[in-house]
């Protein structure tokens, strides 16, 4: 077992319970491995690194939209892998590369090493965010946004609470789903 | 968009998750898909009224020990395969023993019987309403559990498709199995195993359109 994985771990099992802080240090760390993986799948496959992003954005969105999909007794690492280059394979099945020139790879090339450079993808999120229905996009803003609670958000938009809970799942899916189509275009 | 701006919205109110999700919405479709199968077998059909003897009980018995363990088993793969990488952790060649069993014991009963009986024991008599009826009442749990698995997050859609459609075809199978009359082992393994591996094949065929995400 490497070093990184126990650490990522923590973090995961505690943004399961509910702590935001260490979600988003574990989406931080993520994405440097993920942008760096992506960069050198493309790489090897001669193609430009400038998806690379956008991928880490997609794959970022799945593992947050789709995290209890990983079960706790499992280590984390091959999960985020599995996500990892399923995202690239369907990336590149859309955009009509043969599936043949995918690079074998295991999960340890995930976290093999990371990057922290030009971190700005095509996604427009103001766009996106407009292809949703109105309430899913408001209580997004209210909560995802601006980091209003669950409550105040419910509140100030006349929603039982479960109701926010919910727009806000479904409206991250359909973020992600608006972004696989802008792909596909 | 910035990557920064995206993980600060993702980590902003973070929710916590139910660590049984997987197990409880699979379960549920399952559990849901069985009951609206067997209802739609008891309305349609009605319950088999010769259960007056021994043999018919063992029978009614058999068949359903056979596709329930198959749905058992089948679900249980499904939990696995629905999350990333699971294909990676679990062979599926587990799914196949009980159809080695009944195909085994059929064989034997081929075997001791007159070669003159055997084609009453395949062809049995109601083999086109078993050829027709499995597949299309495993229609709707095919849609649950597929409703269910599109939730998760599978990387390998044609086993995983391909599970989805065993599941429905041997729940579809159990519930028929409420009215079936035909009893002999070497029908079961032809008319149930053959409509169970249609599904299966569909949920293959089907599999990578439905399950994508």
């Amino acid at each position: 077992m490497w070093a990184p994985e126990a650490e990522l771990k923590n973090l995961m099992l505690a943004g399961l319970d509910g702590d935001a802080a260490a979600h988003r240090s574990l989406l931080t760390s993520l994405s440097n491995y993920l942008r760096a993986y992506y960069r050198r799948q493309l790489g090897r496959i001669g193609r430009s690194a400038t998806d690379a992003e956008d991928l880490v954005q997609e794959a970022l969105l799945a593992i947050h939209t789709r995290r209890h999909t990983y079960d706790p007794v499992e280590p984390l690492t091959p999960w985020v892998h599995a996500i990892a280059r399923y995202k690239l394979i369907d990336h590149l099945r859309r955009t009509r590369t043969s599936l043949r020139d995918v690079p074998i790879d295991e999960a340890p090339d995930l976290i093999a090493e990371g990057d922290h450079n030009d971190t700005e993808s095509t996604h427009d999120l103001g766009k996106l965010l407009g292809q949703l229905p109105e309430k899913t996009r408001r209580v997004i803003e209210c909560v995802k946004l601006e980091g209003l609670s669950v409550a105040e958000t419910a509140a100030r938009c006349g929603l039982s609470e479960s109701n926010v809970k919910v727009s806000v799942h479904r409206g991250l899916r359909a973020l992600a789903a608006a972004i696989a189509r802008e792909r596909q275009q | 968009m910035k990557t920064d701006d995206l993980i600060a919205m993702l980590g902003t109110n973070v929710e916590p998750v139910d660590r049984k999700y997987v197990l409880r919405v699979v379960g549920a479709a399952v559990a849901v898909g069985t009951l609206v199968a067997a209802t739609a077998i008891l309305v349609a059909f009605g319950f088999r009224t010769d259960l007056t003897t021994t043999r018919a009980f063992i029978f009614l018995f058999s068949k359903l020990a056979f596709t329930i363990v198959t749905v058992v088993l089948t679900a249980i793969m499904l939990t696995k395969l629905a999350r990333p990488g699971g294909e990676r952790r679990i062979s599926i060649v587990w799914v196949t023993l009980p159809f080695a069993a009944i195909l085994l014991l059929a064989a034997v009963n081929l075997a001791l019987a007159p070669s003159a009986h055997w084609e009453t024991m395949i062809v049995g008599d109601q083999w086109l309403e078993c050829l027709l009826s499995i597949p299309i009442i495993a229609i709707v749990p095919f849609a649950l559990i597929t409703w269910a698995v599109r939730r998760m997050a599978p990387t390998d859609l044609r086993r995983t498709g391909a599970l989805v459609g065993l599941a429905a075809g041997s729940i579809s199978a159990a519930a028929y199995a409420l009215h079936c009359v035909d009893d002999s082992l070497p029908f079961v393994a032809l008319w149930y195993g053959g409509t169970i591996v249609l599904c299966t094949l569909a949920g293959v065929v089907l599999g990578p359109r439905l399950l994508r995400w």
